[in-house]
């Protein structure tokens, strides 16, 4: 008895210094983040509803109102919402299908991997001469319209610029989706696939039933991440048309560009909050569904 | 094998042709299959390969294939412009003329290029050493605090820039770092993603490894130095491709952070480059290819790895 009281004790003893040990190697992380990223957001929230950073009014939701009746704002938000809108669900239908194009009896599969991942490593800035080179008004895509005997078109100044904006997003994103859809669908166990074909399922019904269920977290993860990269398509913008674009390709950050040049913290502190709003609500829903959905094909 | 064949009843000949059927629609997926990739395979490699062979073509083949595209900008000079843009895969003449001025007479570019190069390098060591110390602390202990900390950097690392440049930009300005590589720095080595990664991987080591370290009698900082990082190579080189695609391509941080355009990367710079010099253009946007394409050719097998950690962001 006495023995196993001194054992347990022991191993109490143990895990707490295991409980400090590991405090410290989490610390200087800790830090880092809390100076560099948390404390500062809480001051975002401060200057968000005070009406200047040196006299420090409390003001409400003032500024709020005043970013979301601001023009500009509502044309960015307007406009990055209809780019995520097409072009994330274009982003996940296309790298599902070149995934189980990939995952098929097929040649050449691992060159053909490599192939697809390569415009994940390319800078944009290496590229972008290349987009001009094509979608200039004297480019490459007007000669060949020309030549069919179509009408000139000019891509970065129309409005459905927002088409060139998405191609070039799913040129860069598509490989990096594929390969999360690649391990998924390797992840799904063979033999529930064999019976479902034994008992005569067809292939289409061995899809939607086995496939995009076992896989529903996946794409829910592809989603988020493809939502989140569709924030940064403004490098493809801003490297072609530079801080001032055509008003149908005017995004969030050339927004928040704007605000830092003229540094008006509180438009920036409110748009920032917005922001994190909508992506603390997105997140959340990946979380739940995940939860919902993980529960029945863990179980 | 006439004899063969003559001695099969007529349900055995139908049943070798269904056979044969069913493998000439195979093949002909198959061959379905593999042109779709290939069309694919174009459309993704085609601006590379682009790029990277008209970095090969002397400065007058350059201003007349694509003199019409860069002339709106170009304010006078004499220079040729053709009728019509010519996209050309192979150029008429490989000239290195281009890569002998960016290398020996403009050191603007070079200076931009070992801009990026010191704003990225810091990053990804410091952020690397930062991370694996707090992956080994998260998944050595798992409590109530540490999993809601731990929860808030995966919330943290899935912040656009939209939201995290601006808490940056206000601790730079406190610290008077705006303008200094600093202000691109810290944020860079205190990013959450690499403690997200590793934390998921090294929470996959065997607590019975770990054990048995420490009945040899090792340390904490033994077992972090000669158990874990040992077995988690792949997955640091994983997380450092990763790392270093994402600063490599930084175009939003310096546009903030960097107001003074000397000290600027040379992703930002590549595009006020102005028409005179397109045909350096080309050669420096390949050289600025080239480290990226050399990461992949020796880490494609660790980038897909890092890649497929990431899915299942809960772990």
């Amino acid at each position: 008895m006495k023995a196993l009281k001194k054992n347990r004790k022991k191993i109490s003893k143990k895990l707490k210094r295991q409980k400090i040990s590991s405090a410290f190697y989490i610390a200087p992380s800790l830090i880092g983040v809390l100076f560099f990223f948390i404390l500062p957001f809480l001051v975002v929230i401060f200057y968000s509803v005070v009406d200047n950073p040196i006299s420090k009014n409390f003001v409400g939701l003032e500024n709020f109102v005043k970013v979301i009746k601001n023009e500009a704002f509502r044309t960015a938000v307007k406009n990055t919402a209809m780019f995520s809108a097409v072009a994330v669900p274009l982003a996940v239908v296309l790298s599902l299908f070149l995934a189980m194009v990939l995952n098929s009896k097929m040649p050449f599969r691992s060159q053909f991997r490599t192939f697809f991942l390569s415009p994940l490593m390319v800078p944009v800035a290496s590229i972008v001469l290349i987009w001009q080179v094509l979608f200039d008004y004297n480019g490459a895509v007007n000669e060949f319209l020309l030549s069919i005997g179509a009408d000139k078109i000019d891509w970065m100044k129309f409005e459905l610029s927002q088409l060139v904006v998405i191609i070039l997003f799913l040129w860069k994103n598509l490989g990096y989706n594929m390969i999360l859809f690649m391990a998924a669908l390797a992840s799904v166990p063979h033999d529930m696939i064999e019976v479902a074909s034994l008992e005569g399922a067809s292939s289409w019904q061995i899809f939607i039933h086995i496939k995009l269920r076992y896989m529903s977290s996946t794409i829910l993860f592809v989603t988020i991440m493809s939502l989140i990269s569709s924030f940064k398509v403004f490098r493809e913008v801003y490297l072609l048309t530079g801080d001032h674009p055509y008003p149908s390709i005017y995004l969030l950050q050339h927004f928040m560009n704007n605000a830092f040049a003229s540094l008006d913290y509180q438009r920036l502190s409110a748009a920032a909050i917005l922001m994190s709003l909508v992506m603390i609500v997105l997140i959340g829903i990946l979380f739940i569904t995940e939860n919902h959905f993980g529960k029945d094909m863990e179980g | 094998m006439s004899t063969e064949t003559t001695a099969l009843t007529p349900l055995e000949r139908k049943a070798k042709r269904r056979v044969k059927r069913k493998k000439r629609i195979e093949v002909f997926k198959i061959t379905i299959r593999t042109l779709i990739a290939a069309f694919f395979a174009f459309i993704f490699l085609m601006p590379i390969i682009l790029t990277i062979t008209n970095s090969f073509m002397s400065a007058s083949e350059i201003s007349s294939n694509y003199g019409q595209v860069f002339a709106t900008t170009d304010n006078g000079g004499k220079v040729y412009v053709s009728e019509k843009v010519n996209l050309k895969f192979i150029p008429d003449m490989v000239s290195f003329s281009q890569y002998s001025t960016v290398l020996l007479k403009s050191p603007e570019y070079l200076l931009k290029f070992w801009n990026s190069v010191i704003l990225v390098g810091p990053i990804v060591f410091f952020q690397l050493l930062v991370a694996s110390l707090a992956a080994y602390g998260f998944s050595r202990y798992r409590g109530r605090i540490r999993e809601i900390i731990f929860f808030s950097y995966i919330i943290l690392m899935l912040m656009p820039y939209q939201v995290t440049l601006v808490p940056n930009y206000l601790v730079s300005n406190w610290l008077k770092l705006i303008d200094t590589n600093w202000a691109i720095w810290l944020p860079g080595i205190f990013s959450p993603f690499a403690v997200f990664l590793l934390t998921k991987f090294m929470r996959r080591i065997p607590t019975s490894v770990i054990e048995a370290a420490q009945i040899d009698g090792a340390k904490e900082s033994q077992i972090f130095r000669r158990v874990c990082l040992p077995l988690c190579k792949g997955a640091i080189c994983s997380a450092a491709i990763l790392i270093f695609i994402d600063y490599w391509n930084m175009v939003e941080q310096p546009l903030i952070l960097l107001s003074n355009a000397e000290k600027h990367p040379l992703s930002v710079f590549l595009s006020k480059i102005n028409a005179g010099e397109i045909g350096l253009a080309f050669a420096v946007a390949t050289i600025y290819m080239v480290p990226s394409l050399l990461v992949f050719l020796y880490g494609e097998d660790y980038l897909v790895e890092g890649i497929t950690y990431q899915g299942g962001i809960k772990g």
